[in-house]
């Protein structure tokens, strides 16, 4: 190859956006889609759903975020970035959907960066600090079950943007709890701590079901991946104390105003700014 | 190159020298299974693995604006350039255990500080704009580095170095676009770049090494074909390079002695301050130990993880062998 070519390459305008990583590189998310909501589809309650749907997305992309230079191994630093930016994608499509729809007009940085704890619709257990490496995975088995659960019906929703989402965030949930199922397979059956620790975070997480079952009715398909996913792990499936308060109606935990804090704070430092 | 393979078991050692000689002048790439002289083995390994550290720790600086991230389009552009940076590191460790070395050896001597990483990771990030500034400077000067590498004679290095060069120059081009929409901004975005440019600009110089004079590593490489350009020469191109852009982009770079020489052909630049060099290279940089600090404790805390993983593929090691004992 010539060096000179990749130099001068560089200086050169470039229109090949096709290269951004990840759909980064996109004004409008949803070009070319017919954004016309249906008819028999109430805009208000589509528009409160994407929203708390993109919510849960962007809180646990932050969480993710958050293990950045901190993994316990390359391999994963990789694989929890991949799924911490298609949730990523995921809030901001959704974001964007709701701005559509819900009369206000608002992009995608008004609902992330713009909104106070109260505001935010997403479920508690996104929210929770990440712990260690067993608690972030367990919580991501939870949280990715129940999601996919979800948007395996939602692909068939009959708004035609919500369904296109879902559908594409179908492929993207099912690796997501491959591939937390093989951790807590692997930490449930490793060494005597990592099991040690892995039963501790289902415990954990336990007190939060009780909310996603509340939100969507996905129980039974949820409990038998659990139960699937304990088993081969040798772990004992968690006991069930439902914990008063749902996200979805903006009651939260401590959690959430210091992580929108660090999210929003140099958007909200600069008001005017371009990006 | 099978033929150096099979001429390992028969050639004495200075014939197998000849072969190797032979394959560097003719612009041949050497591949792991050949014969190669320990000095040049060593060098590589060095080499690779300061590289693999230093896409590992690159990652620090910015990974430390992802939460932070003033849009939603920002914030997936600079994770997904992070996470890339995490795949350089691993293309790289690769490249390095062809050569024998051990990848969770490499990460022992850099968290014990015995193997370095480029000096410009042991700068602070203060503000957003630095996300751009590493981004048009530091990816910009390590694509300068490492598009002659593309050429190297070790065949997986160079292999390793045309992907990563594809990916670097994609995140210069991001970091760039970043700080032009920054200019079109208010007033306080573009003294924010102005004041990122003046931080970065002799730090970058500086990645390219000592200059030729001074650097003790280069003669070998260079007749190795493992470098192909000077540090000085490199050092001359990125400036060149950068110059236009910075006029495009409506920043002045820190240096009154910045001057276009029409006879050289080349623009004149001042003298970095290589005292700086050593005391940052030496350990003596803002951010060196809480570099190393961050990449030990995310070592030693995943080590239960690294740990569990390996008692489970054992175990189930064991099971399997189990299981066709039953069987037969």
């Amino acid at each position: 190859m010539s060096d000179d070519h990749v130099y001068l390459s560089l200086a050169e305008g470039h229109e090949d956006d096709a290269r951004w990583a990840y759909g980064t590189g996109f004004e409008d998310p949803l070009h070319g889609v017919d954004t016309t909501v249906p008819a028999g589809v109430d805009a208000g309650s589509l528009a409160a759903d994407c929203v708390a749907l993109a919510d849960d997305a962007l809180v646990s992309a932050q969480r993710l975020a958050e293990w950045t230079t901190r993994a316990p191994e390359l391999e994963e630093e990789v694989a929890l970035a991949n799924i911490g930016l298609d949730l990523l994608g995921q809030a901001r499509l959704l974001y964007a959907r709701a701005g559509q729809v819900d009369g206000t007009g608002r992009g995608e940085d008004a609902y992330a960066y713009f909104r106070d704890a109260a505001d935010f619709r997403n479920v508690r257990l996104a929210e929770l600090p990440n712990g260690d490496f067993a608690f972030s995975v367990v919580r991501l088995l939870v949280l990715s079950s129940w999601r996919l659960a979800h948007f395996e019906e939602l692909s068939a929703h009959p708004d035609p943007v919500l369904a296109a989402v879902a559908a594409k965030g179908v492929k993207e949930l099912t690796y997501h709890r491959q591939y937390a199922a093989e951790w807590v397979v692997r930490l449930g059956d490793g060494t005597d701590e990592s099991h040690r620790r892995t039963r501790r975070a289902l415990e954990q997480v336990a007190p939060y079901f009780g909310e996603l079952f509340t939100a969507y009715d996905v129980r039974d398909g949820v409990v038998a991946v659990l139960r699937q996913v304990t088993e081969a792990a040798g772990l004992p499936m968690p006991v069930y104390r439902p914990l008063p308060g749902a996200g979805r109606s903006g009651e939260h935990t401590g959690h959430l105003a210091p992580l929108l804090a660090e999210l929003q704070s140099v958007a909200r430092a600069h008001p005017g700014a371009t990006w | 190159m099978t033929t150096t393979h099979s001429a390992e078991a028969t050639l004495p050692e200075g014939s197998l020298q000849e072969h190797f000689d032979a394959t560097i002048a003719r612009d041949q790439r050497i591949e792991p299974r050949d014969w190669m002289p320990d000095g040049y083995r060593r060098t590589l390994v060095r080499q690779i693995a300061q590289h693999a550290h230093s896409e590992i720790i690159g990652m620090q600086p910015e990974g430390e604006w992802i939460t932070r991230a003033p849009s939603l389009r920002r914030k997936a552009i600079l994770f997904a350039k992070v996470q890339d940076e995490a795949g350089h590191g691993l293309y790289l460790y690769s490249a390095a255990e062809t050569l024998g070395a051990d990848r969770a050896d490499l990460t022992e001597r850099l968290i014990e500080g015995r193997q370095k990483y480029s000096s410009i990771f042991n700068y602070p990030t203060p503000t957003f704009a630095d996300v751009g500034v590493i981004g048009w400077f530091v990816d910009g000067a390590a694509i300068c580095n490492q598009v002659p590498l593309c050429r190297s004679s070790y065949g997986p290095y160079a292999r390793a170095m045309v992907r990563i060069c594809k990916e670097e120059s994609f995140h210069q081009r991001q970091g760039y676009e970043l700080l032009m929409t920054m200019m079109r901004g208010t007033g306080a975005q573009r003294e924010m770049v102005q004041d990122s440019v003046d931080r970065w600009w002799w730090p970058s110089l500086m990645m390219f090494g000592p200059p030729d004079g001074d650097s003790p590593n280069s003669a070998a490489s260079m007749a190795w074909k493992i470098k192909r350009h000077t540090n000085d020469e490199l050092r001359q191109r990125f400036v060149d390079m950068t110059v236009p852009q910075a006029e495009k982009l409506g920043v002045t770079l820190p240096d009154p002695e910045l001057r276009w020489n029409v006879e050289r052909g080349h623009h004149d630049f001042g003298t970095p301050d290589w005292s700086e060099l050593k005391r940052v290279i030496g350990g003596d940089g803002p951010c060196n130990a809480q570099r190393t600090q961050r990449r030990r404790s995310a070592h030693e805390e995943g080590a239960w993880v690294r740990d569990a993983a390996t008692a489970h593929a054992a175990k189930q090691a064991e099971r399997a062998r189990e299981r066709e004992g039953a069987v037969a």
